[in-house]
């Protein structure tokens, strides 16, 4: 077994299996409705639950009421604060902040306050109405500037308790509403920009947007004789095990979860959201507990960030860039969750992949009293590159050069630093952006009221690399691949049987890939950040070569050989002419019947403690180019095409690839287009239907939607393998508000509504016209 | 409480239904029948989408008496079908499938677009499915794996 994190190249033992996009293992099943979620999971016993929640954005909860709940028809059990007094019944994985249910205040319009189990749900909603709740309500803070602002209204009082698993160092202390600030500085920034010739400089506006994950947040938790069982819709099994065992005082042996297949997470399934209270409440009943998030519960369980920001650019006349200066206030609503990661990363994407002589980065993560902020997606880039890609236009729009020519120029080149003390930059951007701008069609002929744009950046991907995997030989040969690695939709357990066929030289057929339970599956840390390609398989790569060697060694015995001379193809080792099949040699070491050979993988940090200042593992490239046509009359944007680049050291499965793009790209588009969750002024969620809270369909496709893979070899994973998939999202928000401003409208707000677009064109039209373009024909 | 007589999958049904039961919990709690999922529960999503009579409806929405003297086919009832395997044959060459959240409610719409609408173009299918969303995909393969059912470019 080998540890640390190694790039191999390109070679293969011969399986033929990576590089093809052969049936995803779980497509059929899929297809038929038979494929299995926490939803459609029963356990025998089980009951419903159903959360009461805040009307209220701060309030101090004076008294609950419960005894008539109680007594309703069906109901097992109700929960409140009350009832966990025995135990430390806070969680936050990053900042230890939230109590699983309110205990005596409430923080935002949506916060569990209590919760019900009883036989049927619909027992368990009229039991909800029952409960009454006094409430003494207090001043809120629903938008970054008041919370900011206020000397008062703060919505934590308690010091900050650092969470089990932030990986950011020592947090800081608590300032007001501020619970985490991140940033860097090189140069003299001021300096900077005393001396330069070009400034750009503005602020700019990010809405808060939620996940949609298809799927709801959905949770079977069975508290019993000290143990805990869940069958979770979530994408970290072991980091909810781990938080789980903190809060309930249990060992990690005695908390098991298992996960079957996820209907999308995109990030809001990611750390522990519904588990706590589920497993509070199964608690209280004595018996399991199901707890199905409606659509609007899972609104107000996670959303990505929204983001106020300043930025500013200094550049020479002859467009030497300067120096970069970067505000940024995220805002994290009313308990930490992954705020202060994505503060990091928004932080680390300020500066966009460029060599600057200055830069000061300044992050804030800021509690509102709205519902929490997580992980969405391609979370701190999404925010940042649209921003500081527009600067970058302007100020080459200023400097009268061509913007992709602009970029090659400034672009960051393979081995620069990207941050001070991380890991330098590990891609070829210049490449990846050329081939995104040539698809478009970058430098043809304008065409009045349509406008080109491209974008770079970089995402720290890879989160903290420690993964482990199991692979099994069995008897005839089969093998079972156990990684823990959560199967969300893009394809982990086809990737993984993949890469374990490809080692082991055997047909994919022959390899599967179960659902995770930590009691049986080994540990790995995550899946998100891009990481599982990379750091799992990276895993199975490994434990399969040990089933390899371990295959060669008793092979090399037989034919009385040396193992290195051995070679292992077509699922059989060979020596000369003589060759032993791998059911044979199973047989030859064990006898009989046979046993099994089994392989163990392992990943961790190759020095350091694979802390975030330490990383990423690899930067994930984000880079993408659309085309936009605005109508001046109504402000509506069109999207006509689009093309983004997963640059993914080598694609695994190419059409795993390009799906994961192309689902980055409709996200980004309703990112910059529409996708907006609109709070009104007492913090409650004013679209919290998909009724309202429009995400993109069918129709919203765009006419030419390209993926480009690049693959160069270059990633930590297997095969040079690296991770995508977020990207996407990133890039093609900052390509579409580009591409905006190429047709004459820069804008600084997103999304791009039409209304937004069009009193833009109204307020730029009463100023005198159109900001400067590259010629008289951008203007509308 | 209501008698309802319905024909599901080909087989009969007949028995009380509460008057306000949703077709989506009738089909997934009473019958088991658990391809038809939940997600947005406003008829926007197309996730939980049966065919009643042939035609798509969103069972979310839909009472389970109003089924009385109707037949209904979800996803589990079609998997015999040869439009089924064309179908499949279709998505699994594009890779149209991901979480599979949403993919069995896309079948029952194409099957439903197959049968009335055999000559529809690229174009009209693009509007017809925009009843189905799906968050992962970015629907490029499934419009393509839906037009290669259907024999549409």
């Amino acid at each position: 077994m080998t540890t640390g994190l190694l790039v191999e190249g390109l070679e293969t033992i011969g399986g033929h299996a990576v590089g093809a996009s052969p049936e995803r293992v779980d497509a059929r099943v899929k297809l038929s409705g038979r494929a299995e979620f926490v939803g459609d999971m029963e356990v025998a016993g089980m009951v419903h639950g159903k959360v009461l929640r805040s009307p209220y954005a701060h309030a101090i909860i004076r008294s609950i009421d419960t005894s008539v709940a109680e007594e309703m028809p069906g109901v097992v059990g109700v929960l409140t604060a009350a009832d966990l007094r025995d135990i430390d019944a806070f969680y936050g994985h990053a900042i230890r902040d939230r109590p699983v249910v309110a205990d005596e205040r409430v923080r935002f319009v949506g916060e569990p306050v209590a919760a019900v189990a009883a036989l049927t749900e619909t027992q368990a909603e009229e039991a909800l109405r029952r409960i009454s709740v006094d409430y003494e309500v207090l001043p809120s803070v629903v938008t970054i500037e008041t919370a900011i602002a206020s000397e008062t209204t703060h919505i934590h009082t308690k010091p900050n308790r650092n969470g089990f698993a932030h990986g950011l160092g020592t947090l800081p202390e608590r300032e007001g509403n501020v619970c985490f600030r991140y940033g860097f500085k090189r140069g003299d920034v001021d300096e900077a920009f005393a001396n330069a010739d070009i400034i750009v400089e503005d602020q700019y506006w990010f809405p808060g947007v939620y996940q949609y994950s298809m799927e709801t947040h959905t949770v079977i938790a069975h508290h019993q004789d000290e143990e805990i069982t869940m069958w979770a819709a979530c994408q970290h099994p072991y980091l909810v095990r781990a938080e789980i065992a903190e809060v309930f005082g249990v060992a990690l042996d005695k908390v098991r979860v298992i996960v079957p297949y996820l209907g999308g997470g995109f990030g809001s399934k990611s750390y522990t959201k519904m588990e706590p209270i589920t497993v509070a409440l199964s608690r209280k009943a004595g018996r399991p507990v199901k707890l199905v998030n409606r659509v609007d519960e899972s609104m107000v369980t996670t959303r990505r960030h929204g983001m106020t920001a300043r930025m500013r650019t200094a550049a020479t006349a002859s467009g030497d860039l300067l120096g970069r200066d970067v505000e940024i206030w995220l805002d994290t609503g009313a308990y930490a969750d992954n705020g202060p990661r994505v503060t990091a990363t928004a932080g680390d994407a300020g500066p966009g992949p460029y060599r600057w002589p200055s830069i000061r980065v300044n992050a804030h993560c800021v509690y509102t009293n709205t519902p929490p902020s997580g992980s969405y997606r391609a979370f701190g880039a999404t925010h940042l590159q649209w921003i500081g890609e527009s600067q970058i236009d302007e100020v080459s729009r200023r400097v009268g050069s061509d913007p992709l020519e602009f970029r090659y120029r400034h672009l960051l080149q393979r081995g620069e630093e990207v941050r001070p003390g991380g890991k330098p930059l590990d891609a070829d951007l210049i490449g990846d952006v050329r081939r995104a701008a040539a698809a478009v069609g970058w430098g043809r002929e304008r065409i009045r009221g349509r406008g080109l744009g491209v974008s770079v950046g970089l995402l720290a991907a890879g989160a903290h690399p420690v993964s482990m995997a199991t692979v099994r030989m069995e008897a005839d040969g089969t093998v079972a691949v156990m990684v823990a690695s959560t199967e969300m939709g893009q394809g982990t357990r086809t990737v993984m049987s993949q890469i374990a066929a490809e080692v082991l030289a055997i047909p994919m057929d022959r390899v599967r890939v179960d659902a995770t339970d930590t009691r049986f599956t080994p540990y790995d840390r995550s899946t998100g950040a891009s990481r599982s390609t990379t750091v799992a398989g990276k895993a199975v790569q490994r434990a399969a070569t040990s089933v390899v060697e371990s295959l060669k060694e008793t092979a090399a015995i037989a034919f009385g050989v040396d193992p290195e001379d051995v070679t292992a193809t077509d699922g059989a080792v060979h020596y000369d002419d003589r060759s032993l099949t791998y059911p044979e040699i199973v047989k030859h070491r064990f006898g009989l019947v046979g046993g099994e050979i089994t392989g163990h993988g392992e990943v961790k940090p190759e020095g350091g403690s694979g802390s975030y200042a330490e990383g990423p593992v690899f930067w994930e490239v984000c880079v993408a180019a659309a085309e936009v046509a605005v109508d001046r009359a109504t402000g509506k944007v069109d999207v006509l095409q689009t093309a983004s680049v997963a640059d993914v050291g080598r694609a695994i499965n190419p059409a795993l690839v390009e799906r994961q793009d192309e689902g980055g790209t409709l996200q980004g588009l309703g990112n910059a287009l529409f996708e907006e969750m609109r709070f009104s002024g007492d913090g409650s969620i004013l679209n919290d239907t998909l009724l309202d809270y429009r995400v993109p369909t069918t129709e919203d496709v765009p006419v030419k939607m390209l993926t480009i893979v690049v693959e160069n070899g270059d990633g930590p994973g297997p095969f040079g393998a690296k991770g995508c998939g977020e990207g996407a999202l990133a890039a093609i928000p900052a390509a579409v508000v580009n591409a905006l401003a190429d047709a004459g409208v820069p804008m600084r707000e997103l999304p791009l509504t039409p209304e937004r677009v069009w009193r833009r064109i109204q307020e730029i039209e009463s100023n005198g016209g159109f900001a400067p373009a590259p010629s008289p024909e951008a203007e509308l | 409480m209501s008698r309802v007589k319905t024909v599901v999958n080909g087989r009969q049904f007949e028995g009380e239904i509460e008057d306000n039961t949703l077709l989506l919990d009738f089909v997934r709690d009473e019958l088991g029948l658990t391809g038809t999922k939940r997600s947005c529960e406003v008829q926007v999503c197309g996730a939980c989408t049966v065919l009643v009579d042939g035609r798509p409806v969103s069972s979310c929405c839909f009472l389970a008496v109003d089924v009385d003297s109707s037949s209904i086919e979800t996803i589990e009832g079609i998997v015999d079908t040869e439009f089924f395997e064309r179908a499949s044959a279709a998505f699994l060459s594009h890779a149209a499938v991901q979480c599979g959240f949403c993919t069995p409610g896309f079948v029952l719409t194409l099957k439903w677009i197959a049968e009335s609408q055999p000559g529809i173009s690229g174009e009209s299918l693009r509007g017809q499915l925009r009843g189905n969303l799906c968050r992962c995909t970015g629907y490029k393969a499934i419009l393509e794996a839906a037009g290669l059912t259907l024999g549409v470019s």
